[in-house]
């Protein structure tokens, strides 16, 4: 199903080089992340997973431009990011990222016409095209207070699919859904992907997550955050969930994440790795 | 020795669409009638006015304690004449100047409180400082710095008005969340078109609430200041007409006053506020 993009490009759409970020509170300063680097390459699906306090969220907004990095440089073809814009898109995991009191067709529009992208007509034709993407034309003049979660997430990956962004930011986009409603945004997600081939950042502290709806998985250390590896998963999808290698592939993020080189106890099995959200 | 449940065997039920059983129901009618809150309201103020024509009869003295009927005709009379109306006109002229003025203010103010650090510090200053300070009380100073006129109605309306707004405005856009702050952001919102298209729609419950703060004060302060001196430009308002028509022992005429008052606030605060609710922060779910 996950076959690589038709066209292979060599150089990296987003560069992370040698980031290190900080929190500044009135009392002390924190160290979120150290000397973090990595590379995404146009059409990926990279993730970005560890556990809490690994500074995987702060990287993300970095990369959006809400943090400036106290070290080190984030790169997007090449430019230098200095702050907001709209060439890159963030999915909030929170319900209250789309305004209340705009409509979801007005939603989708909103973005498009804030940063004067396109004109009020092409830009309800746009959101109404990827509206009908996520399969929520019908709802097009409801206000998101009347949605469900799934469909409030479904309004925001839309929002940010029609914007066309360089690239898209997703910070833990499916947290909050139960977890059925969070299968089907996954495999969704895949088939958009199929469809538009976006760039995609992805934060989760899913190791299944991560395996499934990314090709190449960023591991971070907490406190502060570091790489600790990088792995390939563009060979798991939906399908392989309870799979042979695919349970292999967990087990070693686990290992990698938490026991720091200890042999694997025998007693850890898949199901404390799927569960672990 | 362990309990373990019985093993019941496994079923399925084939499910036919369900048409007998009706899926929605309407309410009976009074139920719905009293769904209403029209209905309920005018039903309060008819046992208001009941109330207040039994207490008249009872008291029996028209000098002090005219009832409704009475009233009712004096405010026809008024309204019939033409008088009524014409202060009422007065009146919600410069209300209506002072109160707008009022916003404008108070919308800078919290814009620059919202963007900069010492416009924050201003605001919070000037907020504690005059917030307390009766409005009714600069008249005199107004007086002497603006004659005896509209412009000094209008510089106590607007003292009246924005420090409510402004304090109620500044609290709503401190409560805005994070997420949606960062949403505008990313879209390359910033300054005033990010107040606008943000802060000021994310904020509206509080708004509104400042806005009816500062309405009520605002008619408070225009009737007590007409009261006082009551001639704008040789023309008094609604509060003149109290006050004269008191000096003229007309109770019934002073009751027709400000039963006008009240039915101002009553229609601004049904049609004009409530409206807008209905159209903005309740639609939107925002408020309940």
């Amino acid at each position: 199903m996950l076959s690589p993009a038709v066209d292979i490009i060599t150089t990296p759409l987003l560069q992370v080089d040698r980031v290190s970020l900080q929190y500044r509170s009135t009392t002390a300063v924190v160290q979120a992340t150290h000397d973090v680097s990595f590379d995404v390459y146009p059409a990926d699906r990279f993730v970005l997973l560890g556990p809490s306090g690994c500074g995987k969220s702060s990287l993300l907004k970095a990369t959006a431009g809400f943090i400036k990095p106290s070290a080190g440089a984030i790169r997007l073809d090449g430019q230098i990011i200095t702050r907001p814009g709209p060439d890159r898109i963030v999915v909030f995991q929170e319900f209250d990222q789309l305004p209340p009191w705009k409509t979801v067709l007005q939603n989708v529009m909103f973005p498009l016409l804030a940063s004067r992208t396109l004109g009020k007509r092409e830009a309800a034709e746009r959101a109404a095209h990827y509206l009908d993407k996520v399969g929520l034309s019908r709802f097009a003049n409801a206000y998101p207070h009347t949605l469900s979660g799934g469909m409030k997430a479904r309004v925001a990956i839309a929002r940010a699919l029609a914007m066309q962004p360089k690239i898209l930011l997703m910070d833990e986009p499916f947290a909050a859904l139960d977890a059925l409603t969070r299968r089907k945004m996954q495999e969704e997600l895949l088939i958009l992907w199929e469809e538009v081939r976006f760039t995609l950042l992805f934060v989760t502290h899913s190791i299944e997550e991560a395996l499934v709806v990314g090709n190449r998985i960023l591991l971070l250390s907490p406190h502060p955050g570091r790489v600790r590896a990088e792995i390939n998963s563009h060979q798991y999808d939906l399908q392989s969930l309870g799979s042979v290698s695919f349970q292999e592939t967990a087990r070693r993020i686990h290992r990698l994440l938490f026991d720091e080189g200890a042999p694997e106890p025998a007693q850890v099995g898949f199901q404390d790795v799927r569960f672990s959200y | 020795m362990p309990l373990y449940p019985p093993i019941r065997p496994e079923y399925e039920v084939p499910l036919t669409p369900l048409t007998a059983v009706p899926l929605q129901r309407k309410l009976p009618l009074a139920q719905r009638l009293w769904q209403q809150s029209w209905l309920r309201k005018s039903l309060i103020l008819i046992l208001l006015a009941l109330l207040w024509e039994l207490l008249a009869r009872w008291q029996n003295n028209d000098l002090l304690l005219p009832g409704f009927v009475q009233t009712a005709q004096a405010f026809v009379d008024g309204v019939v004449s033409g008088e009524l109306l014409e202060k009422v006109g007065i009146s919600l002229q410069v209300l209506i100047k002072g109160y707008l003025i009022g916003i404008a203010m108070a919308f800078v103010l919290t814009t620059l409180a919202v963007s900069t650090q010492l416009g924050r510090d201003f605001l919070s200053t000037l907020t504690a400082m005059f917030n307390p300070l009766p409005a009714i009380a600069l008249l005199p100073l107004a007086l002497l710095w603006f004659g005896l006129g509209q412009d000094s109605l209008i510089f106590v309306l607007i003292h009246s008005v924005v420090w409510a707004l402004a304090l109620n405005t500044y609290t709503g856009f401190l409560g805005v969340s994070e997420t949606l702050r960062m949403a505008g952001r990313n879209y390359g919102l910033r300054g005033l078109r990010f107040v606008l298209f943000i802060l000021v729609p994310a904020a509206l419950p509080s708004i509104l609430a400042g806005l009816r703060i500062g309405w009520a004060f605002a008619w408070r302060t225009l009737i007590a200041a007409e009261l006082v001196f009551g001639a704008s430009s040789g023309k008094g308002g609604l509060g003149w007409y109290i006050f004269q028509n008191r000096n003229e022992l007309f109770t019934d005429k002073v009751f027709a006053g400000l039963a006008m008052v009240i039915i101002i606030g009553l229609l601004v605060e049904n049609l004009g506020f409530n409206t807008i609710e209905r159209l903005t922060v309740k639609r939107w779910g925002m408020q309940r």
